[in-house]
């Protein structure tokens, strides 16, 4: 059993609760939650103010004739839910996005691949693959970003990252991440704005590689 | 205007991606029965327990831990176990005011408030056998539930949810760990009623959606930990719950 020691923060699972993280952010969030029973519970303890919140809210009055007009749709015939769970590395959030057939990466150059999952604003998710040993590209950032560990392990400045760890990086962050030896190592990385990588030649294909 | 509530093919349409995502069995009988446990009176088998559910009062059917078990709870068991439509309909008269109010506070329109809640309510009619007392408050419940309707709806996204937890079907619920979830939160309400104003002002707006992430975290002084403190014997059970259901993931 593999400990999860890098969690999320009160302010990412308050405001994934309250849904005003961007989408991109809010699937690592999920998938963060999905693999981890410490962040879950706390979670709960979120909700649970959510609630006492929600209690407590000026109410206002309804339009005549709303409840009726529900109540007469409760007896609609209504789709079978399909049970989406984690498919091999990928917890369910993500497994969602995969679908069945899994990632569709691309080359990234020196071995690294990636896929995009979503974009939204600027901000943008994408699945990371990076070869045992290998680093991945030095970057700083434009704002938030959360890196989630699927397989294998990382390491920068900040410490070490195993399988289900969240690291949290905001533009204070210059970081040399790179893969441990051993496994090849697969992550999710949500930013809330691209990227900003410090070398020259990286900046130049940016674009390209849509990172 | 993003709904057109009145036409239910399109309603079961529109609401297909989320029931994608959701993982449990539907069948409000096929696991074991907090809210009739250790009452005889009713019909375990759910078969005349639905003929008879429009009329029953659910405040004289609490099981022995109901004492201290919520109303809304009640209700809340009483829709997911028996398809209750008059505990629904209490349900919605206890909730609907209040999600109109903070979708209003968001910045809704009157009429856009009242499209997503009402979407709201007729999924945690359909969601309702994903109710675990021991897990969550209903009002808590329900604040996530119209979260996933509200993003779903009006950024035409899909709300990514964490993977949902098996129901554990072959051990009976613990009624008292709903109990002590209710006694916690109950012990959280005061906490947070007991905060200074100006604090209180500042949770509030972070908990229903007023404030980035960025704004809570460099909002200093917020008790969240003690937030999470105050419910950690919860906390702690909860924990429990969940490593004890975690299966391959």
């Amino acid at each position: 059993m593999t400990t999860i020691s890098h969690h999320l923060s009160d302010d990412l699972m308050i405001s994934y609760l309250a849904g005003t993280l961007p989408g991109p952010l809010a699937l690592v969030v999920a998938a963060h939650l999905s693999m981890c029973d410490e962040c879950r519970a706390s979670f709960a303890a979120h909700e649970a103010a959510a609630g006492v919140f929600l209690e407590d809210v000026e109410q206002v009055a309804l339009r005549a004739g709303m409840k009726s007009q529900l109540l007469a749709q409760l007896d609609a015939p209504v789709e079978p839910e399909r049970r989406i769970t984690a498919q091999g590395i990928y917890p369910a959030p993500l497994a969602e996005v995969l679908g069945p057939k899994g990632p569709k990466w691309r080359p990234l150059g020196f071995g690294s691949r990636q896929q995009i999952l979503s974009e939204q604003n600027g901000a943008s998710v994408r699945l990371l693959y990076i070869p045992a040993g290998s680093p991945v590209p030095d970057h700083g950032h434009g704002g938030l970003e959360l890196t989630l560990v699927l397989q294998g392990a990382f390491y920068d400045e900040t410490g070490r990252y195993g399988v289900g760890d969240l690291e949290i990086a905001d533009d204070t962050l210059e970081h040399q991440p790179i893969a441990e030896d051993g496994v090849d190592c697969i992550c999710v990385a949500a930013t809330e704005s691209a990227l900003k990588f410090r070398d020259f030649i990286p900046r130049l294909i940016q674009p390209l590689l849509r990172i | 205007m993003f709904l057109r509530k009145s036409d239910p093919t399109l309603s079961g349409r529109r609401n297909f991606g989320m029931l994608l995502k959701r993982t449990f069995d539907a069948n409000p009988n096929g696991r074991p029965d907090l809210y009739n446990r250790g009452v005889t009176v009713l019909d375990k088998a759910g078969k005349d327990a639905q003929k008879d559910v429009a009329d029953r009062d659910v405040t004289k059917t609490k099981p022995a831990a109901g004492a201290t078990l919520s109303q809304e709870t009640l209700w809340m068991l009483a829709v997911r176990d028996h398809r209750d439509k008059q505990a629904f309909a209490h349900l919605f008269d206890h909730f609907a005011p209040r999600l109109k109010g903070l979708f209003i506070r968001n910045g809704m329109s009157a009429a856009q408030a009242e499209d997503i809640l009402q979407d709201t309510m007729l999924s945690v009619w359909r969601k309702a056998a994903q109710f675990d007392p021991a897990r969550a408050q209903v009002s808590g419940w329900i604040y996530q539930v119209a979260r996933n309707r509200q993003i779903d709806i009006i950024r035409k996204e899909k709300r990514p949810i964490p993977e949902a937890l098996k129901m554990d079907d072959t051990t009976e619920p613990d009624a008292s760990d709903a109990v002590a979830l209710e006694q916690e939160t109950r012990k959280l309400r005061d906490a947070l009623n007991s905060l200074p104003k100006d604090q209180r002002v500042v949770l509030e707006k972070a908990y229903l959606g007023e404030l980035t992430h960025k704004d809570i975290q460099t909002e200093t002084g917020l008790p969240l930990g003690t937030i999470k403190s105050r419910i950690r014997l919860g906390l702690e059970r909860l924990r429990h719950e969940f490593s004890k259901t975690e299966g391959g993931a």
